[in-house]
């Protein structure tokens, strides 16, 4: 039996996304399960009751009665104490969780014996996952709406132009953070045209920075932390001194700033200080991404746009609600993918099977025991490292023993080849007697003619040249012709004249298959190969 | 017609046969080529038929077999699929060798020559070499065919001690040689010429029974050879250089043909014909190397559709189920769609997929795919990063990543087509069976490859519906 979908209407305030699109309602109806949307649950993200009635969903009135026929329950906000109070025991949910932060939360669903996946502890390392990372997907949505946010409140175009008016200098965006989030932010003010520069602790995604259209800001710390000293900690510090340096500096410079630094289950770093926000330029905006961890702006106030010192300060922590529709299809989409995950046998029933390690770290309670965090996952127990070098070797050495177009054969085989040939070379010279030698000059030289040409053979036309080879062999019907009636001379006599007859004709008629048949298959062939 | 004309008539059609398989460097050429070699073959069986060689006697015997075997020729030639080439230019081998053979009979029973001394010995030497090779070519190709049409399972049969089977052969047949060649009449040297002929039947038989369905792009091309030098071993025979010439050039032809098939597969061409690919001492390793972890993601036709729809770049990589389930069309249609919605759609050629050498070209050629879009295995390598999917049709062990991996692999060192490196990789397959070389394949098992079972030509159908609607 299919198990049934609830997908209930979000209502933590200013969230406006739903966990399933009715798009994504259809795919999982394909998937075998049924599927109940609340009344409403999609209206601030442009979703009508009626488009989720025509993708095949059943509405339901309200939470209680939503949740009473429930089996899996989607949703993006971690359920609130009343909400859990709907859930029966046994349900499944997937939503966010934040199992770190939030360990009240995570005993409330315990006690309540549901089967919890929380989406936000994916073991985000499996390449798998990443169509399941709805991290990933928000933090995208939210990069995008930040620079969106920033525009809004700019006063000026991101782009430079000259226009009759006159010359307009394009934007000057900095990005604090280059993970999913500042990414989109990067390229998302790239594209528009502005000059984007970013800055990110860790100096391997300069080149996503660079891919992106932006340019890679290091922090200058090597000449600041060469003095002596106790070096973990001296160049922590002098690590920071330059940090600070580094964003002073861009502060004067930039007319956005997009900061997105977070570090996991901490208060967000305060990397704007007030002296810098007082430094940039009147009009300019700040675009703090942080805002729900306190900001990374010293006079960050988070989910509210101030002005300071002349200067924007948005805070606002719901960018993503603020792409609904956008975020609400992606989210949907994710569960969609982390589903059939759970549903391999697309019968509508689940399996959470804990030896998956994409499933074991999703899922955070399973029947009413806490299973977070997860053992670490396994990785792929073969070194690749020696492999491929060993591969590589088997190959190298094989075509080395070739000699085939223009590659030269190795020095030995080459020695030996020459030695046997001269050797085969010296016996017929020797032995055969002189109409022999002829015939054998002629032989060995179209041996080497036919190798020079069929080497420039493309080898899409290799079955007409085996074609056309198998035609031009017939050419033994000479052999045959010749046989068929030839003048015949003195010695004639007690020749078996019938029996060479009935031979040579019946190999003449063999032949002409071959002639007959083989160019007009090869001719048949090349017909058809065409620009 | 006096001789000297008749020998700068041959000269011509030496030079024109050359032009002939020299114009196969390019398509647009090639057209040409063939005709040039048809020029070439008319002028050498006219120049023949009224040269000095033949009487006013023997022209109504000419044209007669020449209209009976011309005209079966032709039909065949129109008749045939081209998904049944292979079995066609195997069978056409068969039949220039079984004419080297009673060519060679004729010749050695035709008193009319008389020789002595060496001439005579080195005379019947030649006739000897032709006929053998031209028996192993017969009974060879006459297998190949069998199995390349599947009326003979494509299953190697090995017979136990087969290498000792093949060296008494051998040693049977110089015995017999020198039989041959002692024997003071032509009644007597026939015994052990036709023992030494039954012989060479059987060796061929034995030879192409022991070697398996992958190895038959080999096959195809090493009986290609042999069948040009059973021409030049006649030309010898006759003291005719423009057979020399013609057979030089086919046998060496096939020769090279054989050289690549062997290094696209990384095999040595002794093993090839020494037989038993993917059984005894094959499975072993494979049993013994790393099992492939991880699962297998199935998906359906619609869903191939989603992901073509939504790819900007995607590579087919054809293989012999597409020749077998007849899908190159629906290819074909899936392929023009895509193009016309923008899609850089290319195709992906491993020098032994298929049969024969170059059987992918001509079946998408057919399907009139244009050549431009149809790239060697060596030019778009590199570009997989870069493609969002690849489509696999029944093809196996030509995209098998173990061969790259996996040093313990039977296929270990085989260049392969990089499918796994790009974006996504679909597999058309009718099950998960391993492909000839028997080797289970890590591809499937990879986190990005999906597996579309079923028919080749009712999925590609179907992913055609799902595209167009």
């Amino acid at each position: 039996m299919s198990l049934t979908i609830a997908v209930p209407r979000e209502i933590y305030a200013g969230e406006k996304r739903v966990a399933a699109v009715p798009e994504v309602v259809e795919k999982l109806l394909k998937l075998g399960f049924a599927v109940d949307v609340e009344s409403g649950a999609g209206a601030a993200a442009n979703f009508s009751d009626e488009s989720y009635q025509a993708a095949g969903a059943r509405i339901a009135g309200d939470a209680a009665e939503l949740m009473d026929g429930a089996d899996i329950v989607f949703k993006v906000r971690a359920p609130t104490p009343e909400e859990i109070s709907l859930l029966k025991p046994g349900t499944t949910l997937v939503s966010f969780i934040w199992p770190a932060q939030n360990p009240e939360l995570m005993q409330a669903l315990a006690n309540r014996r549901l089967t919890v996946l929380a989406i936000d502890s994916l073991p985000r390392q499996l390449s798998r996952a990443q169509k399941m990372d709805a991290l990933t997907s928000m933090a995208s949505i939210s990069g995008y709406r930040a620079v969106i946010e920033a525009a809004n409140a700019f006063g000026r175009f991101f782009n430079g132009q000259i226009t009759a008016a006159g010359k307009i200098p394009p934007a000057k965006v900095f990005v604090a953070g280059a993970g999913v989030a500042g990414l989109a932010a990067i390229g998302t003010a790239a594209n528009l045209g502005a000059i984007v520069r970013a800055n990110d602790t860790r100096a391997e995604v300069a080149d996503q920075v660079v891919s992106l259209g932006g340019e890679f800001v290091k922090v200058d710390y090597e000449e600041e932390g060469s003095g002596g000293g106790g070096y973990a900690k001296v160049m922590s510090e002098g690590f920071q001194q330059a940090q600070r340096e580094m964003y002073a500096k861009q502060a004067r410079e930039a007319d956005i700033i997009i900061t997105t630094a977070l570090i996991p289950g901490k208060p967000a770093p305060k990397l704007i200080t007030v002296e810098m926000v007082q430094s940039m330029k009147p009009g300019s905006v700040i675009v703090d991404m942080a805002g729900e961890q306190g900001g990374n702006c010293e006079l960050t106030v988070p989910g509210e746009a101030v002005v300071r010192h002349g200067v924007t300060i948005i805070g606002y922590t719901d960018l993503v609600s603020r792409l609904a529709k956008q975020a609400s299809t992606l989210y949907s989409t994710n569960l969609l993918r982390v589903t059939e995950e759970l549903c391999k046998t697309k019968d509508g029933v689940i399996n959470v099977n804990m030896d998956d390690d994409a499933i074991r770290g999703l899922t955070v309670i399973k029947e009413g025991s806490i299973t977070w965090p997860p053992p670490p996952p396994k990785l792929p127990a073969a070194p690749p490292q020696a492999k491929p070098t060993a591969a590589a070797a088997t190959p190298a050495k094989k075509s080395g023993h070739g000699h085939g177009a223009g590659e030269p054969a190795s020095a030995k085989s080459l020695a030996l080849m020459f030695g046997v040939g001269a050797l085969l070379f010296w016996l017929v010279g020797a032995y055969a007697p002189a109409s022999f030698l002829s015939h054998f000059t002629v032989f060995v030289l179209a041996c080497f003619v036919g190798y020079m040409v069929v080497w420039n053979v493309t080898p899409a036309l290799h079955t007409p040249l085996m074609s056309v080879t198998n035609a031009i062999s017939s050419i033994i019907a000479i052999g045959a012709l010749v046989q068929v009636a030839p003048p015949l001379g003195a010695g004639a006599d007690g020749r078996p004249g019938t029996l060479i007859l009935g031979l040579a004709v019946a190999a003449l008629t063999l032949t002409a298959i071959n002639m007959f048949g083989g160019f007009a298959v090869t001719r048949r062939m090349l017909a058809m190969f065409r620009k | 017609m006096s001789a000297n004309l008749a020998s700068v008539a041959y000269i011509a059609a030496t030079i024109l046969f050359i032009l002939s398989l020299g114009g196969l460097s390019n398509p647009e050429s090639s057209r040409r080529g063939n005709f040039y070699g048809i020029v070439g073959m008319t002028i050498a069986v006219l120049a023949t038929v009224f040269g000095p060689r033949v009487t006013l006697a023997g022209i109504p015997y000419i044209v007669g077999a020449l209209l009976v075997g011309g005209s079966l020729g032709l039909y065949a030639a129109k008749k045939v699929q081209m998904t049944q080439m292979p079995e066609l230019v195997a069978l056409m081998h068969s039949l220039v060798g079984l004419a080297a053979c009673l060519v060679g009979f004729a010749s050695y029973v035709d008193t009319s020559i008389v020789l002595v001394g060496a001439e005579k010995t080195i005379h019947e030497v030649e006739i000897y070499i032709g006929i053998l090779i031209g028996a192993v070519t017969f009974s060879g190709s006459v297998i190949a065919f069998g199995k390349l049409s599947g009326k003979i399972g494509g299953k190697p049969l090995l017979l136990p001690a087969r290498h000792w089977l093949n060296l008494a052969g051998l040693l049977g047949v110089i015995w017999f040689g020198g039989q041959f060649l002692n024997a003071h009449d032509i009644n007597a040297g026939m015994l052990p010429l036709a023992a030494m002929t039954v012989i060479a039947l059987l060796f061929g038989i034995h030879m192409v029974m022991a070697i398996g369905g992958a190895d038959m792009p080999v096959v195809v091309s090493m009986l290609n050879s042999y069948s040009g030098w059973a021409a030049a071993a006649t030309g010898f025979m006759l003291s005719n250089d423009l057979l020399i010439v013609v057979g030089a050039l086919v046998g060496s032809s096939g020769a090279i043909l054989s050289y690549i098939m062997c290094r696209a597969m990384n095999r040595n061409f002794i093993s090839v014909i020494a037989g038993g690919f993917g059984t005894g001492g094959g499975t072993t390793p494979a049993a013994a190397g790393a099992q492939p972890a991880g699962e297998v993601t199935a998906i359906s036709a619609a869903e191939t559709a989603e992901l073509l729809r939504d790819a900007k770049s995607v590579i087919i990589v054809p293989g012999y189920g597409m020749a077998v389930a007849q899908a190159q069309h629906t290819v074909y249609e899936i392929t023009k769609h895509l193009r016309e919605k923008g899609v850089n759609v290319r195709f992906g050629i491993h020098p032994v997929a298929g049969r024969m050498p170059g059987h992918m070209n001509v079946l998408l050629a057919e399907a009139k795919v244009p050549y431009d879009i149809v790239f060697e295995m060596d030019e778009l390598n590199d570009d997989f990063p870069s493609t969002d999917v690849s489509m696999v049709i029944g093809a196996n062990d030509i995209v098998n990543p173990a061969a790259e991996d996996d040093p313990t692999s039977p296929i270990a060192g085989m260049p392969v087509l990089q499918v796994w490196k790009s974006k996504t990789s679909i597999v058309m397959k009718r099950s998960m069976a391993s492909g000839y070389a028997g080797v289970d394949n890590p591809l499937f098992y990879k986190e990005n490859n999906r597996m579309l079972f079923g028919d080749a030509k009712k999925m590609l159908d179907e992913v055609l519906v799902a595209l167009k609607s």
